[in-house]
């Protein structure tokens, strides 16, 4: 696992047929063509492990799905743009994520399930950008849908888990969020060559949406999403989401070296393509005019109201809680217990999850000779696990009441261990007693012990 | 050549559960069943096609979505798998159907010529969406009759209901007129359900009756109170309230497939015959017929 970004940049890029079937027939669509092309060789030349699409045309109503079909392969074929011709794919998708994903976005509240059906209609979006970004399935890719009822926390939350599925798996991705700006078509079949975007109230948001990314401001561009619906979307889901998911996965933040690389009408819409590339150092700057999220606790439990008397076993809250996603115990005791309203965690080291290694370096050698290590980076990975634990508990981070901090070495540690703490607990304001004790069971400088409220 | 003419008008929702409920030799997946008074309904609707004499289905579908006016099935035939893209785990189905070309095109054409964008598919490697294959298989499990597909155009969501109800009403009278013209016997088909509002997690087993209910009592009203109006034939009414009915209950009726129907029937103000209603993880699903003839005309329930 890695600490660093697991985002190495992310695209945006327009889901029309054009560009990959007809670019020699408008000039825009054919800039559009150059800037996708551009894009698969930066591709090319990064250090990237996975491309992870979420495309919103690929619409889903019972959660979100997740493809990963190893090598899904069809002809597919655009239900309005079918005269422009066919799209043959086969693409390579990376199971092992899509299925890590799954259960990152589960263990955050959300209703989601894989796809792996011979002959799933993968979306027109999903395939027009594949096809012109990874052509040599050079990487593999994984897609997720956009559910159409679906808005704003749940959004966030589903690219928090791509994150979350991304740094479980130490991979390094670029995002491609299939996307519009505006999305009035003209509703008649117009010559290619009389192309223009729809309105010029249309082109002056976009060129509005443009230049905040010009500027790196996507969590802005995420928080003037409602907005941006009302204003040049066609009502047809209940949001415009894609900034959400992008601001998500990528950091909610505005520091990132933004680029538009093309901008052009199709069909009316607005399409562009573009990237952004976090900035070194950046530290966020997040001013939200609506609450963060990081856990879904929407009406999916609805179709549980008319079956009170049917209790199903999966639901009724476990006393206990074991997550693999957590370093396994080093003793007969679980991850975390539910007793009344408090949710008691057992002691959490930095150790990670399947590896056992310790971010910061571990404080001996297997011969008991002393290492140098990282405290901040020791704690971090504790708080980390902390939040992983609560978080698959139904809880989260912004609910612990208490902390008891263990620490081998208070005099080396105290100072780089209290600045993590600050980080991230200041605004939770958790009593907290921090204490110096003699050694831990595993070779790590600080443990935490944890009360946060039951779910 | 004699008239041709509407023989029969069904409204006919297309929840891919009901097929994988039917386990038909065509679908993947196999089921438990499920969704019997549904399927019992269509089962019954089915019977009663079989009595009548018809050369072709015309079915109007939500989902084949067309943003750029209204699209008509351009090829000979279809052959390929179905997937649903949103219940994958219960519809993979193999079909092999065949169109009827030459009213296709013609009804294409008459719709031009009222003044909608009109488009023909003529794309081989189409994939004729699932509402179609549900709603004709349920219909006609034999497939031995060609069908004609003409896309839902979402005027509705560029414009409003009320501009989706007056297209789809010329829509139909156009149809009607290449109906007449062609000198065939047709069968409409408007594939959708009423209320629409679905539940977004889905039970372990699909089939799982007990799980099984309408989203909300609100969209129960709404769908009792249009089924009432069938009943009384007052399909005029129905027509005049589907703005507001479809906003309520985010209705699929939203695709126009109603009222392109009882536009291209002259707006029946006879009795619908009723075969069944059940909500399908969560919306409302009614199965309905139109028939004009008065010799055939029954109360089913």
């Amino acid at each position: 696992m890695s600490d660093e970004n697991p985002v190495l940049f992310g695209l945006y890029v327009p889901p029309h047929p054009h560009p990959l079937l007809a670019p020699n027939e408008n000039k825009g669509w054919g800039e559009l063509r150059d800037a996708y092309d551009e894009c698969r060789k930066r591709i090319e030349e990064s250090d990237a492990d996975i491309i992870l699409v979420y495309s919103t045309t690929w619409p889903s109503i019972v959660g979100h799905q997740i493809q990963v079909q190893p090598e899904p392969e069809w002809v597919h074929v655009d239900d309005d743009f079918h005269f422009l011709g066919s799209m043959p794919y086969k693409f390579r998708m990376d199971a092992e994520f899509g299925n890590a994903y799954a259960d990152t976005a589960s263990a955050r509240g959300l209703h989601s399930r894989t796809v792996a059906y011979h002959g799933f209609p993968i979306d027109t979006g999903s395939v027009v950008a594949l096809s012109l970004l990874n052509p040599d399935n050079r990487l593999p890719a994984c897609i997720v849908s956009s559910n159409m009822y679906s808005n704003r926390a749940e959004t966030i939350v589903l690219g928090k888990a791509a994150r979350d599925a991304l740094i479980e798996q130490g991979k390094k991705a670029v995002v491609v969020v299939v996307a519009t700006l505006s999305n009035r078509m003209f509703t008649a079949h117009i010559e290619p060559s009389e192309d223009r975007i729809h309105s010029p109230k249309d082109e002056e948001w976009n060129r509005k949406i443009l230049e905040f990314f010009a500027d790196g401001r996507l969590e802005d561009i995420s928080q003037l999403s409602r907005d941006i619906h009302g204003q040049i979307r066609v009502q047809k889901v209940v949001a415009y989401k894609p900034a959400w998911w992008m601001a998500a996965v990528m950091g909610q933040h505005n520091h990132y070296d933004g680029e538009v690389l093309a901008y052009a009408a199709l069909q009316g819409n607005g399409g562009a393509v573009i990237q952004l590339t976090p900035a070194k150092g950046s530290v966020g700057d997040k001013e939200f005019d609506e609450d963060d999220v990081e856990f879904y606790r929407g009406d999916r439990s609805v179709l549980e109201s008319g079956a009170e008397s049917v209790p199903v076993v999966e639901d009724v809250p476990k006393p206990t809680i074991s997550t693999r996603k957590a370093p396994d115990p080093v003793g007969a005791y679980p991850h975390a217990r539910v007793e009344g309203n408090l949710l008691y965690l057992s002691g959490v080291g930095p150790r990670q999850a399947g590896t056992d290694a310790i971010p910061g370096g571990p404080i001996e050698d297997e011969e008991g000779n002393a290492l140098d290590y990282d405290i901040k980076k020791q704690t971090e990975a504790c708080i980390r696990n902390v939040k992983t634990i609560l978080e698959a508990s139904g809880s989260s981070l912004e609910d612990v009441i208490d902390v008891t901090a263990f620490l081998i070495d208070m005099k080396r540690d105290f100072k780089g261990y209290n600045s993590v703490y600050s980080k991230h607990f200041e605004p939770i304001q958790a009593t907290r007693t921090t204490l110096a004790i003699q050694a831990l069971p595993t070779p790590i400088a600080v443990e935490l012990k944890v009360i946060a409220r039951a779910p | 050549m004699t008239e041709g003419r509407i023989v029969l008008g069904c409204l006919a929702p297309h929840p891919p559960h009901l097929v994988y409920a039917d386990n038909p030799e065509q679908n993947e997946p196999i089921s438990e069943g499920g969704w019997e008074t549904l399927r019992w309904g269509y089962a019954r609707l089915a019977r009663k096609l079989k009595t009548i004499d018809y050369d072709a289905i015309v079915i109007l579908t939500p989902h084949w979505q067309t943003y750029i006016g209204t699209h008509f099935l351009g090829c000979d035939s279809f052959e390929s798998l179905s997937v649903d893209p949103i219940f994958p785990n219960l519809f993979r189905y193999h079909y092999d159907l065949d169109v009827d070309l030459a009213l296709s095109e013609k009804m294409c054409e008459a719709a031009r010529e009222v003044g909608l964008v009109t488009k023909m598919m003529r794309n081989p490697d189409f994939r004729v969406d699932y509402g179609t294959i549900t709603s004709c298989h349920l219909l006609n499990p034999d497939w031995d009759k060609p069908l004609v597909t003409i896309s839902s155009n979402r005027n509705r969501h560029y414009y409003s209901v009320e501009v989706m109800n007056e297209q789809a009403s010329a829509l139909g009278a156009a149809c009607a007129k290449a109906i007449k013209d062609s000198g065939k016997r047709v069968v409409l088909v408007a594939s959708h359900s009423l209320s629409h509002r679905h539940f977004t997690i889905e039970a372990p087993l699909p089939e799982d009756m007990s799980r099984e209910h309408i989203y909300n009592h609100s969209q129960y009203v709404w769908d009792m109170r249009l089924v009432e109006l069938m009943r009384e034939g007052d399909m005029q009414q129905v027509i005049d309230l589907m703005p507001e009915f479809t906003e309520q209950t985010s209705a699929e009726t939203e695709g126009g497939g109603l009222t392109w129907m009882m536009a291209a029937m002259g707006m029946p103000d006879y009795p619908a015959e009723i075969y069944g209603y059940q909500s399908v993880i969560g919306t409302g699903n009614v199965i309905a017929c139109w028939d004009p003839d008065e010799e055939t005309r029954e109360v089913v329930l």
